[in-house]
Parts: structure tokens; sequence; C-alpha cells
């Protein structure tokens, strides 16, 4: 019985090869899997809280047209020149591919620049996170969303750097590749922000 | 801050400025012992920065006994107050403070921790792995829980236990009601601990999907890493609602928001939903590994193959997508209405169909078989009859009807208790003392290893049966008094007497250890217990790369099965050994668990200035990972060689 | 209606001593009466007990010889050298035991769903088709206040309600959650801030139940009961009349005063302002939610 205690004779040492980045890919559909679980929780509590506005300012009142549309255009975009981005990946161009790392990292802080400016907006105008539970909930969930936006910014920069430093290798490639994952997603959940609080919101 | 602590633990309870000297004194004690000793490097080097999930499995272990200690005190002090009608040995105060604790501490820090130990010390060693998919990441997940522990416990001294129970329901847990920074250690210590918890479910899962040795199919994989599988999918979908209603309460207690507050338009229901998406996968989370433990140590000391493992892997499958649609009858008296009731109550029964599969399964692996009934297995077959009668109380309040007499009432601890030691805690056990010498390479002493069963177990009935008729009297949960007249006086007294039966179990527990660390009885073959899993097929303990070759697999019970072969003459082993990678230790998981320490102590006393710089510790802790080098090392085919002739004792 | 559960009060006595050998090991003597949920005093109590004690006894059909089976397999199959009983290591599978095995649990489970879906449909339903009465009941730190908007008295940590007559309970509360049980009426509903709950309940026979706070609520929980006193109708309307007689008004400063965390004894007043019991529930949140009437 030969087979019973044999070593696989192309045994790969670990955290190396595609192979092993495999478990990475894995590991990171798992966590958001586990992140959306995190959004859908603030979702429900939105949907509870919405209109418990205390007398204070509703959301038609609140909410601008050409803000959240900016908004929604600016990481619409950086989604797509991320996709861009894993496209040079694809083919190997190094250059090309941090060129659209860098565009799509200017988009996202575009986005979160234009977010906080909202939320200064709305506090100046007394819409504060301590006005109501309407309030509470909105900065909560939009507020989320906008950290999670700015962690993926420092986590693409931080990609970055290492393929200027090492180029396109399993590792970093795989780093990339999550980062890129995790940019699409952030731009799905927006696209949720934006039809149940922004559009749901103005159409009252 | 100081200021705050310093009035606080001047005017505490006498028992509580006791406590906080003997903490000091032990912390004294430890720091001179290993400077005496000269062993701060050998703490270091070995267990704080190590990534091996062995060691991480072994710490684990030691701090959820240290829990058990601490949660066990609570309950004791509990008992005393309530073994008579009128007592006054705690106020009320100190009564609510200490069933809060209690409670968080058994689930969070007690539970979860024992669950997490035998998933690290077994899982990887069961499906031939050389280490779990995310070493560095364990390391991270174990620090999180240590340091959100650390956190927790550090309130009853500095500044004030949690005091609205272990589920923290607002308004009552909200600012206006409870004013004192009890409620925020709750709210920062089980957010911190929780993010550690979601991470090793992710662990795990990619490591029991990704690392299986070659040939174990996931049909043929033993049923403890099925059951971790079922019960870290339940974490990783569970543990995010509750992170959600902690942050959101904190936001309430630190920033002024109101989620959940009685004015200004919050919703108390919100919390109390989403706290329950959360608790009751929670108790799965706790259970389903130790229906794997059950399933290994039935099979290994019956002789016999698992009976009807398919069915056991289903009802697992099954329980973990059930545990998501029952969280409602944790309040089926808020209203919600006889439609959702009803869903909610029929899902919860529902329950109980493939976990009763499970006994019928384990019952018919014994049939036939030759038992052998040793400390495991001692344990084991005291789970089964504990866990029917808990189980069968829970069908009883998952009853709707039947719920609304019963909620709230001493019915609802004596079931929990019953499920959560009867099941949960015996089946720990009996997993502790069945790996064991896989741990430490020695077994536990038997005679003082029955001393502590007998005691826990007839004490466990004496404590919580009397409990089940105090439900039936009316008596209520949570409170710290009762006046003679209700007649519950003499049944609170004999439940007393078994709590404190219990307590001397446990204390037979710590003699057996350090009798044993001294005199047990060596494992020299690896295989002490005549064992079917790949984990007995290593030294005991395992050298730090596990398998010196990573065995390809044939069958279910692989280890079992090679025996079989060998007895026969036809096993030909030793292959050509080759280099083996492996990841370095790094001090980072335990500076970036302090980092989020430091960051949630400022929390807890509003003070930003600190948590700020935690939050910087944190952020530089993950940007030097992402950006450090670090491919771990090779331990070259002599080192191998060397190590496994002497583990192997050639 | 009213009759509709206390026919089959013969099987349920059976019932009683059979499943509580274990609980009556521990009885005390004299002390049966305090067994407050084995002895319901109206329909709604009795509902619910009934509901327990099936539950109880299906699960008990099969946990019972399951651990006798254990009992059994341990000792006929223990590992002595002298025991001769059958040793079959790699027998593992029987589509025909399991097939039982899951089927004996989802039969009871099915069972079960039947009854329980049938009560907790049943328990929103008034208990009798009696007029009934309607009491709002507001929970405080630490003490519960008692609202008749038909009679405009209001009373505390006390409450008197006529026999044999379906009595809503409208609760809510002006402090941290709690729950209103009284257990020999039945079963408990949470009291909550700015939501309004509904428990019909209905005492068959005279008495004075026990009535308490459930849910933990802080400080003063312990200390939060109240009397329940059920008495003919006539007497509850004479007791009605003296209330309005005798007893001060309670005014909104008095209110204000019972709000704050204390723990209370009974207290009777003759009236209250009108909008008293609607403010609490709005201030509190109430005007976010439609009220759907339980009738």
């Amino acid at each position: 019985m030969e087979a019973t205690e044999k070593t696989i004779s192309d045994q790969k040492p670990q955290e190396h090869g595609m192979e092993e980045e495999e478990k990475y890919v894995l590991g990171f559909w798992l966590f958001l899997a586990s992140d959306l679980v995190l959004f859908a929780s603030l979702f429900a509590t939105y949907l509870v809280l919405r209109t418990h506005t205390d007398g204070g300012p509703t959301e038609a009142q609140l909410f601008e047209i050409p803000v959240f549309m900016l908004e929604t255009f600016l990481l619409l975009t950086s989604s797509y020149t991320c996709g861009l981005a894993m496209h040079a990946l694809k083919n190997g161009h190094a250059r090309r591919l941090i060129g659209w790392i860098a565009v799509t990292v200017l988009l996202g802080l575009a986005f979160v620049g234009i977010e906080i400016n909202e939320f200064i907006t709305y506090s100046s105008e007394g819409a504060t996170m301590q006005r109501s539970a309407f309030l509470s909930a909105f900065y909560a969930l939009v507020g989320t969303h906008g950290l999670h936006v700015s962690l993926g910014i420092v986590w693409l920069i931080s990609v970055a750097i290492q393929l200027m430093r090492k180029s396109i290798q399993p590792t970093t490639a795989r780093k990339f590749i999550n980062a890129g994952l995790y940019w699409h997603f952030l731009d799905v959940v927006w696209v949720m922000i934006f039809t149940v609080v922004y559009l749901m919101g103005v159409m009252g | 801050m100081v200021h705050q602590i310093v009035e606080y633990l001047r005017n505490a309870d006498p028992l509580i400025q006791m406590s906080a000297a003997a903490i000091v004194l032990t912390l004294l004690g430890i720091i001179f012992a290993l400077t005496y000793y000269k062993k701060w490097r050998w703490l270091w080097r070995e267990w704080i920065t190590t990534v091996d999930h062995k060691k991480i499995g072994i710490m684990y272990l030691i701090c959820a006994l240290l829990m058990l200690f601490r949660g066990g005190v609570d309950a004791l002090l509990m008992r005393t107050q309530l073994a008579f009608p009128n007592m006054n040995f705690l106020d009320s105060q100190h009564y609510n403070e200490i069933f809060s604790t209690h409670g968080t501490i058994m689930i969070l820090f007690v539970a979860m921790p024992l669950i997490f130990a035998m998933m690290n010390i077994v899982v990887p060693l069961q499906i031939g792995a050389r280490d779990v998919a995310f070493p560095f990441l364990n390391a991270v997940s174990f620090w999180l829980f240590f340091f959100g522990a650390l956190l927790f416990n550090l309130s009853f001294v500095l500044g004030g236990s949690p005091d609205a129970g272990w589920v923290s329901y607002p308004p009552l847990a909200e600012l206006s009601h409870s004013p004192g920074p009890g409620i925020n250690y709750y709210v920062l210590s089980l957010q911190i601990s929780g993010i550690g918890s979601i991470a090793t479910g992710i662990n795990f899962i990619v490591t029991i999907l990704k690392m299986r040795a070659p040939g174990m199919t996931l049909m043929k994989m033993p049923l403890f890493a099925w059951s971790v599988l079922a019960s870290c999918i339940v974490i990783i979908f569970a543990f995010p609602p509750l992170t959600v209603a902690l942050a959101l309460l904190g936001l309430d207690r630190i920033f002024g928001t109101h989620f959940f507050t009685m004015l200004h338009g919050g919703n108390p229901m919100m919390y109390v939903n989403l706290f329950w998406i959360w608790g009751h996968p929670e108790v799965y989370i706790a259970i389903l590994p130790v229906y794997g433990i059950l399933s290994e140590i039935v099979s290994t000391f019956s002789k016999k193959y698992i009976f009807g493992y398919k069915s056991m892997v289903a009802s697992l499958m099954l329980i973990s997508v059930i545990s998501y649609f029952v969280w409602v009858h944790h309040f089926f008296t808020m209203g919600a209405g006889p439609g959702v009731n009803s869903f909610f109550a029929v899902a919860s029964m529902a329950v109980g169909i493939p976990t009763g599969v499970k006994v019928f399964n384990w019952l018919f692996t014994m049939f036939r078989g030759r038992i052998r009934v040793t400390l495991p297995m001692l344990w084991a077959l005291a789970f089964i009859p504990c866990f029917v009668i808990g189980g069968a109380t829970g069908i009883t309040l998952a009853s709707a009807p039947s719920d609304y007499q019963l909620h709230n009432s001493y019915f609802v601890i004596a079931h929990f208790h019953q499920t959560l030691i009867g099941g949960a805690v015996f089946g720990l056990l009996a997993g502790m003392y069945y790996w064991w010498p896989k741990m430490f390479g020695f077994k536990l002493n038997e005679t003082l290893g029955k001393w502590a069963f007998w005691f826990f177990n007839i004490g466990f009935y004496v404590c919580f049966m009397p409990q089940y008729a105090l439900g039936f009297m009316g008596m209520t949960r949570r409170v710290y008094t009762y006046p003679a007249e209700t007649g519950w006086g003499s049944l609170n007294f004999i439940s007393t007497v078994g709590a404190y039966l219990m307590g001397i179990g446990f204390l037979f527990i710590v003699v057996q250890v350090l009798y044993s660390i001294r005199y047990g009885e060596r494992d020299t073959t690896g295989d002490p217990w005549d064992g079917r899993t790949l984990e007995w097929s290593l030294p005991s303990p395992a050298p730090h790369y596990n398998f010196a070759q990573i065995p390809t697999i044939n069958g279910r019970d692989a280890w079992w099965e090679m025996k079989q072969q060998r007895k026969a003459g036809s096993l030909v082993s030793e292959n050509e050994l080759k280099p083996i990678h492996m990841p370095n230790r790094t001090p980072l998981p335990f500076l970036m668990s302090l980092a989020f320490f430091v960051s949630g102590f400022g929390l807890v006393f509003n003070q930003f200035t600190i948590a700020t710089v935690g939050l910087i510790g944190v952020i530089v802790c993950m940007l030097w990972r992402s950006l450090e080098d670090d491919r771990g090392y090779y331990l070259s085919v002599d080192e191998i060689k060397q190590t496994e002739a002497s583990v192997r004792g050639a | 209606m009213g009759v509709r559960n206390l026919k089959k009060t013969g099987v349920s006595d059976k019932l009683k001593k059979f499943l509580f050998g274990f609980v009556l090991l521990f009885l005390l003597p004299g002390c049966s009466d305090r067994f407050v949920l084995l002895d319901p005093a109206g329909p709604v109590a009795q509902t619910e007990y009934r509901n327990i004690m099936l539950t109880m006894v299906l699960s008990a059909i099969v946990a019972i010889p399951v651990l006798a089976i254990m009992v059994y397999v341990v000792y006929r199959y223990r590992d002595r050298p002298e025991n001769q009983a059958p040793y079959t290591p790699n027998w593992d599978d029987s589509k025909i035991l399991e097939v039982i095995w899951w089927g004996i649990p989802i039969l009871i489970v099915a069972i079960l769903g039947v009854y329980t879906v049938r009560d907790t449909f049943s328990l929103t339903r008034p208990p009798s088709d009696q007029k009934p009465v309607t009491i709002q009941v507001v929970s405080l730190d630490w003490k519960w206040m008692f609202f008749y908007p038909e009679s405009n008295i209001s009373t505390v940590n006390y409450v008197e309600i006529p026999t044999g007559v379906p009595v809503q309970f409208v609760l809510t509360a002006d402090a941290p959650m709690n729950s209103f049980w009284v257990p020999q009426l039945g079963g408990q509903v949470y009291t909550m801030p700015g939501m309004e709950m509904y428990l019909w309940l209905q005492a068959d026979r005279s008495g004075v139940y026990e009535g308490k706070g459930a849910n933990f609520t802080g400080k003063g929980f312990a200390h939060m009961n109240f009397q329940v006193v059920a008495k003919p109708k006539s007497e509850f309307e004479a007791w009605v009349k003296s209330v309005k007689r005798s007893a001060p008004p309670l005014t909104n400063e008095k209110y204000n005063q019972l709000v704050k965390p204390s723990i209370a004894n009974k207290q009777l007043y003759s009236s209250y302002p009108t909008s008293l019991y609607k403010d609490i529930v709005n201030k509190n949140g109430g005007m976010y939610y439609t009220h759907h009437g339980h009738h």
C-alpha cells in the first residue's frame, strides 16, 4: 500500500505560487460576505429609523440631487478605472497598472472629499448625528461606507507602492486582486445607498 | 479618568477592593517569577510572538480556564446571595454587576476561547495540514480576544462593571440609565474580541476547504472538522450584526446619537433584534464543535466507525442554516404578532430534528461497539442525558404560548445552563481530556478526574433541577433578593449547595492538572487512546511543523485504516523528506491588539486623545504588515530528521 | 369560548402528576399552592399550561426511551474480555434506521407545530365573549401604573379586575423595558417605551394574584411587584365607585414625581389627566407607529 503514506511529489511550499494565493482570494471573499452582512444590518437600522426625525430635518429637506449624483458618478467611474487596472494586470503592464490605480485613488479621494463636505454642510445646518434617530442612522450607514472607501484608498496606495518596488509577481498580484475586489464591492454598496437612502429620500 | 478610577475604588465594596489588591499582588508575583527565572525572553519568543496554531490553541485554553474560574466565582457569589430569602451578602447594584459579568464572561470569554482552543489545536492536525491558512491572522485573532477579555475584566476594579445584564438592552444600557463606564467596557471589549472571532471564522473555513491532505475529500473529513466548518460559517454571518449593535450602542453612549434612546426617535427594539440575530446563532457556534468532539470521542471509545456519517454531516449543516431563523424566540413576548411568532416557534422546534438525529447516531455508534469508559468518554456519556433534557425543555420554550409563561423565569435559566454546561462545557471538557495528551504529551490523572467528574455532575443536577421548579413557582431571573413568603427559599438553598459542589469539581480539575504535570502518565506513542484520525499519527506533542510528510488519505478514519494495514503488513512508508516552509514568528499581532486595547480603554472614559493614539497604532501595524516582506523560512531536511528522531524517541 | 379550555382539566391533572414527579421530589409539604404556573386561574393561563404539558409529554416520549437505550447500550457493550455481545466495528450505516430517527423528531415537531400555531393565534383573541374591560399599564422605574380609561381612575402596584370578564391590558413603558406578568392569569408581555402592547387576561375565580415585572430594569427591579385582585363584577364596580369617591386625583405634577426612580407601595387615584397615557406613549416615540387595534 504505497499510496497511504506517500508525499505528493510536486508539493509546493506555503505562501508561494498562485495556488497558495488562492487561499487569500477565498479568504477575502468570505470577508466580503461578512462585511455585506454588516452593511445589511446598517441598512435595516436605517430603514427602521428613517422616519424618526424628531421634528428635525427630513430626507427630502436634506439631500441635494447634484451632490449625490456627483458622488455616484465619481465612485462608478473609479470602479471602471479599477477594472482597467485589473485589465493591465492581466496583460502584465506594471506601469499602466500603477497608473490606473493612481487614477482610481484620485477619484476615490474626490468622492471622500465631497462626502465630508456634504456632512459638514448638513451639520452646519443643524442636521448633526445627535439631532434625531434618522440622522444618527444616516451618518452611521453612509459614514461607514465612507470609512470603508478611505481604508480602500490607503490599501490601494500601499499596493501601488509594493508594485513599484517589486513589480508584478504572485504576491503583489494577489494583493491588487483583493484590493480591486474590495473597491468593486464598495461600489455595489454605494449603489444600494444611492437607491435606498438618496433616491427613496428625495422621492419622499 | 485617573481621578474617576481612584474615586470609584475608594467607594467600592470591600470585596472589590480586596480583589483589586489580590490582582496587583498576583501581577507583581508573576513579574517577579518571570524575572527571577529569567523567563521573559522565553515568554516573548515562544508564546507572545508565536504563530504556531498549537501554541495559540494552548493560550486560548489557559485563558478560557482562567476566565472559567472568574465566571465561576461570580456564580458562587450570586448563589450565596440567593441561598436564603432577604440575604444581605450583596446589594442590588453589586449583584447586578455580577450577573452581567458572569453571563458575558461565560459566553464570550469561556465558551468561545474553549471552542477556539480545540479548533486551533486539532483541525490542522486532523486534516493533515502544517498550520492554518493564515497563521499571522490567527495570532491576531488570539491577541484581540486576549485584550478584549483583559479590557472586560479590568472593569470591576477600574471604574465599575457593566450592570445591565449580558444582553445590555437599551434604554437601560443607555447613558440615561447607566451613566458609569461599565457598559462602555462591555461594548468595547466585545467589539475588540468580536473582530478576532470573525477573523477566526474566515481562517478556519479557508483552512478546511483548501488545506486538506491529498485524498481527503470533504466526505472523508473527520466530523470534528465538519463541525468546525459549520460553526465558522455561522460565525462569519452572525458576528457582523453584533458588531453593528455594539457600535451603535457605543455611538449613543459616547457620541450622543439616538439609535436606541427613549427620546429623539430612538428604537430600542432595533438593538434587541440585532443582538439576537447574533445571539442565537452564537449558541450554535458554541455547540456545533461540541457535536464534532462527541462524534470523535464516541467513535474512538466504541472502537467503531461513526454511525450515519452522512446524516451527521447533513444535520450539522442544517443546524447552521436553521440557526439564522430562530432569533425571535428570545422575544416572543415583545408583541411580534401571531404569524411571526408561529414561524419562529416552529423553526426553533425544528432545530430539535437534526439534534435528535445526532443523539440517535451516537447511540448506534456505541451499539455493537466495545465501549471503554475513559475520562473523555465519561464526560461524553454525561453530555448525552444532560443535553437531551436541556433540548427537551428547549422544545417547551420554543413553543410560543409556553414561552409567554416561562420567559424570564428560572425555567429559562435552568434550560440554558443545561445546554451550555451540560452541552457545551461537558463536551469541551471531554475534548480537553481527549486531546490533552496531544497538546502536552501526558495524560491527566484518572482518579482525580473521576472525583472532579462526579462532583461536577452531581453538583450540576442539584444546582439546576430545582431551578426548573423555581420557574414554575414564578421566580423571575435577575432578582437579587426575594421575600420569605414566596416559598422559594428551600429550593434556592438546594441550588446553592449544588453550585458549591460544582465549584469543588472545578478545584479537582485544577488539582488534577497540577498533579498530572508532575506525575501524569507520559504519552510516548502519540496514540494513547487507540485513535482513528490523523492527529494520533503524530508524536505527542506534535512537532512545530506537524507532519514531516503530508500523508495521502484513502478512507474516512485515516489513521485507523493505516493501523489496520500496518497490522496486515501491507503498509510501506518512508518517502524522501523535503524542506518545509514555515511562517516567521512576529510581534505585530500582539502589538496591533495592544493598540486596539489602548484605543478601547481611551474610549471607555471618553478620552479621545488616547483613543486616537491607539487607532494610529493599529493602522501603523496594518501598514507595516502590508509592506513588510515576510516570506517565512525553510526547515532543512536535516533539521526535520533530527526533530523527528527526538520526538519519536527513535 | 369562556369555558373552552377548562373541560379537559381531568386529563391535565393526570399529566401533571406524571410529569412532575421530579419536581415533587423537591416539594415541601404545604407548598404545592406556590407552583403558580401549575395552578391557572383563567382561560389564558389554562391554554398556556396545557401547551407546556403537551410539549413536555411529547419531548419525554422521545427523551426517556433514548436515555434508557443509552444506559442499556453502555452496559451491554462495555469493553470487557468476557463480554460476549456482538462487535461489528465496520457497521456504520442503515437506511431504515436512519429514516426512523429522522422521522420521529419530524413527526413530533409537526404535531407540536400544529398546537403551537393554534394556541399562538388563539391567545391574541379575547378569551371569552363577554364585554371586555380595558386597562392601560405603564411600567415605571420601579413601579406599575394602571389607568382605567372607562372610569378614569388610576392605581399604582395594585389592580382590580372583574371575574369572568376578559381584560385587555394595553401596555407601554416610561422607563427601560419591563415585562408584565401575572403567572396565574397568563403569560407575559413586554412593556416598551413608545410602543403599545396588548395582552388578554381573564380570571375565572376570585382571588389575589401576584404580578411582577419580569424583565430586568436595574436597581429596584426585584421590588417591582403588584397585586391583581379579581372579584365579582358587582364588587368590582363598587370598588371603582369607592376609589372615585375617596381617593385623591392624579395630577401631572404627581405623575412626574412617580416617574422618578423609586420603589412605591399601593396607591389609588380618583382621576387622571385624560391625555396622560397617550402623551406618555407619544413622547417616547409613539408618534412613529400607526397603531393597529387588537379587538
